[in-house]
């Protein structure tokens, strides 16, 4: 053995050790390197395992049912819709820990002002309120149970859910006329608004009978009704809740 | 010991590490009793529905530890005014700041709403495409992911986003974004932004269902997308979609 290897010529026992060190090397490094970052099917893998993993934070609002009655409560409410954890926060941890762990419960006003502030983005038929004439300084939960916010009774004003409308009505010519002389509102309406709908005026001769030449109605501008805008309905071209032309 | 018997222990150590290594994968894929191939997720979005309250920003942050930083989102609400000089001004939304000033009198509006985005999990997804690494890719299901560990933090795909869906997060220097919530989907739960919508503006479902919430809001309303022109293809589908809209 000995005698074979000083036959070998000294320089190529060295490239040779250092080629056998370099392969033991890479092979080394290789098999370091996780599966996942070398084949396209692992790494894939690792990364969809990585994600099922994250722990969940939201529990859902049906686990909630299991122990508290506020579910069935809620339910029927107008606040059906909305998660049990949409107001009290990530609750996972307390449907495995109801005892040391609380989800938070915010009674402040600022909680449902964040809903329910009139803002003019918002879609119309959405419940607003002016925070600062609706009952301020008290707690909203005094007067409306969250789990079940029906107010004490059904609102009587369509501003309550058409604020915008209401709003620029105010300031029109058509300032004076109720709602309800354009529309019937069954009381349905403003309980299920959406499921209910008040009717809306099918033609020209609704307007006609204030605004026509032949209407004895005093103190509007009076048109001709068979020619003015002939074949449109009127609010084809005037917004009904602001009719002026400029 | 013999150098024989070092081979002989030393292989047979090996290989029953190494059988050991497969059995441990598989028991981690079989826990999990889900198919990805038999699901297909999308999303619907009824515009009209939207009261821009911001839980959903809040939920998604909470459920998946995205920075709390005003500026890291994985889903978002922008607000959109149209003034009766056709100026387009879109806001993005801060669900801690209270939103009453209106940078716009309302009497200036022509109409205004909100609009919940997200990742569309586009189809043909150009983040895919362009990653250098391989890192972003799209799941049996339909979901768009990103692995953090082949991640290099290069922006390409931040770039590439149409949408802008995509950040780079702080604490990983990686592409983060949305992802349905994935650890909550494969389990059967809602993503948490549409666990906590009080107005079901948000809608999720299983395209591969045909009884599924997503369907029947498919068959109501008219679908729009964001970018059409893209041919990007998303599964995030918009209801009462705004031209102005981008
Ligand atoms: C395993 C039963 C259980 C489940 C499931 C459960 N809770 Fe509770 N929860 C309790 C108990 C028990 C208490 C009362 C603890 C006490 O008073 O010390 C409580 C208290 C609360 C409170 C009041 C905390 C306080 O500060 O007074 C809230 C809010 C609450 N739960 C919300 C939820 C929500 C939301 C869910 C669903 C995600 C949920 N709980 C699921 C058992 C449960
Ligand atoms: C609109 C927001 C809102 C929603 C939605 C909501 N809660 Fe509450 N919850 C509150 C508020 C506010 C309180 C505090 C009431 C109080 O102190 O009088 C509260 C109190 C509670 C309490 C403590 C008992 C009490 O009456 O003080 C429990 C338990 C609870 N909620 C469970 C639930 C469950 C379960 C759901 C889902 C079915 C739910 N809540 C949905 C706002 C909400
Ligand atoms: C996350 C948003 C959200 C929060 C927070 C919230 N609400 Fe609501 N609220 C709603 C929605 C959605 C409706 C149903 C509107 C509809 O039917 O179109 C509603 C309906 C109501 C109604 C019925 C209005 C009507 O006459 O139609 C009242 C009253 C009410 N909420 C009070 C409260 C109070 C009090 C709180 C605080 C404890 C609160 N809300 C917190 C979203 C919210
Ligand atoms: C003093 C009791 C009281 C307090 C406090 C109170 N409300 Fe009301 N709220 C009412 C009554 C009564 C109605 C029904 C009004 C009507 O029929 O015109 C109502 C109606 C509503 C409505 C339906 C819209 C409407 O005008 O009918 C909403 C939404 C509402 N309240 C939210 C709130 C919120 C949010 C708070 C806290 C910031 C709050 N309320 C505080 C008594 C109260
Ligand atoms: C509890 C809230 C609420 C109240 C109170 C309410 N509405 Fe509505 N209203 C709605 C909602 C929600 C819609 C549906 C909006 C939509 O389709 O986007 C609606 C729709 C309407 C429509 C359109 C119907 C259609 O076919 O498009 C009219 C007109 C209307 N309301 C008139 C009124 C009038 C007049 C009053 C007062 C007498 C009133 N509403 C009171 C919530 C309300
Ligand atoms: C002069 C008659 C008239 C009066 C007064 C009137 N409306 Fe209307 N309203 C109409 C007509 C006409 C339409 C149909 C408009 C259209 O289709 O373009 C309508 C449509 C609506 C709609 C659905 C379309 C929309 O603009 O969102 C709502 C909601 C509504 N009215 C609510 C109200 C409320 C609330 C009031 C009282 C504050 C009111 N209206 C007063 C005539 C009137
Ligand atoms: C109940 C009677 C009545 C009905 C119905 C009615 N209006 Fe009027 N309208 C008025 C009155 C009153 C004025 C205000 C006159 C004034 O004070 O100058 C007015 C004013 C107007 C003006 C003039 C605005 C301006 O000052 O430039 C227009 C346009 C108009 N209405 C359109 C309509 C249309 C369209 C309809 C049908 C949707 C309608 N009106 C239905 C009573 C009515
Ligand atoms: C094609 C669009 C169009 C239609 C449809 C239309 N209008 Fe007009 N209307 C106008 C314009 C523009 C003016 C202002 C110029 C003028 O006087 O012709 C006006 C003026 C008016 C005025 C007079 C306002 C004033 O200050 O003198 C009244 C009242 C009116 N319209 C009512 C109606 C009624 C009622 C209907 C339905 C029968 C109707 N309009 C249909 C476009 C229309």
């Amino acid at each position: 053995m000995k005698r074979l290897l000083q036959k070998i010529p000294d320089s190529l026992l060295r490239v040779g050790t250092a080629f056998i060190v370099f392969i033991a090397a890479v092979i080394l490094v290789r098999s370091l390197i996780p599966a996942s970052l070398k084949n396209t099917e692992e790494h894939r893998k690792a990364t969809v395992e990585r994600e099922v993993a994250h722990p969940v934070r939201y529990a859902g609002s049906e686990v909630c049912a299991d122990c508290h009655e506020q579910f069935e409560l809620k339910k029927k409410g107008y606040h059906k819709n909305l998660a049990c954890e949409t107001c009290h926060g990530v609750a996972k941890e307390h449907t495995e820990n109801p005892g040391d762990v609380k989800p938070v419960k915010n009674t402040k006003r600022e909680a449902c002002v964040l809903c329910h502030i009139y803002n003019p983005s918002r879609p119309t038929g959405f419940p607003q309120i002016n925070p600062s004439i609706h009952n301020p300084m008290r707690l909203c939960i005094e007067c409306h149970n969250p789990h079940d916010p029906k107010p004490q009774h059904t609102p009587q004003e369509c501003q309550a859910c058409h604020a915008q409308i209401a709003r620029t009505k105010a300031v029109s010519s058509h300032a004076r006329l109720e709602c309800t002389t354009c529309h019937t509102v069954p009381e349905q309406h403003k309980i299920t608004p959406r499921q209910v709908r008040p009717t809306i005026p099918s033609d020209r001769s609704f307007c006609g009978k204030c605004h026509a030449k032949e209407s004895k109605f005093v103190g509007t501008p009076k048109i001709d009704l068979v020619m003015h805008g002939e074949k449109y309905l009127c609010w084809q071209c005037h917004y009904p809740h602001m009719p002026e032309v400029e | 010991m013999e150098r024989r018997n070092f081979f002989k222990k030393g292989m047979t150590l090996l290989t029953q590490l190494g059988v050991l290594s497969t059995f441990a994968k598989k028991a981690k894929a079989e826990t999990n009793g889900y198919d990805p191939s038999k699901h297909y997720y999308g999303m619907g979005i009824q515009v009209n529905k939207c009261i821009g309250c911001g839980k959903c920003m809040e939920a998604c942050k909470e459920e998946n530890g995205v920075p709390k930083e005003p500026f890291y989102f994985r889903t978002w609400v922008e607000r959109y005014i149209i003034k009766k000089d056709a100026e387009v001004i879109v806001q993005s939304i801060d669900p801690r700041i209270d939103r009453i000033g209106n940078s716009v009198p309302e009497n200036e509006m022509m109409r205004s709403f909100f609009v919940p985005k997200l990742c569309n999990h586009c189809d043909h997804p150009p983040c895919v495409q362009v990653c250098p690494v391989g890192a972003t890719f799209k799941t049996d299901d339909g979901v768009i992911l990103v692995d953090s560990d082949r991640c290099i933090g290069c922006r390409y795909c931040i770039q590439a986003c149409p949408y802008g869906a995509r950040y780079l997060n702080p604490v990983t220097s990686t592409a983060d974004k949305c992802t349905f919530c994935y650890h909550r989907i494969t389990k059967g739960m809602l993503p948490a932004c549409v666990e906590v919508c009080p107005t079901q503006a948000r809608i999720f479902g299983d395209i591969k269902s045909t009884a599924s919430p997503l369907t029947r809001f498919k068959r109501m309303f008219k679908l729009h997308v964001l970018k059409p022109s893209l041919n990007t293809d998303p599964k995030v589908q918009y209801a009462d979609l705004d031209g102005e809209v981008r």
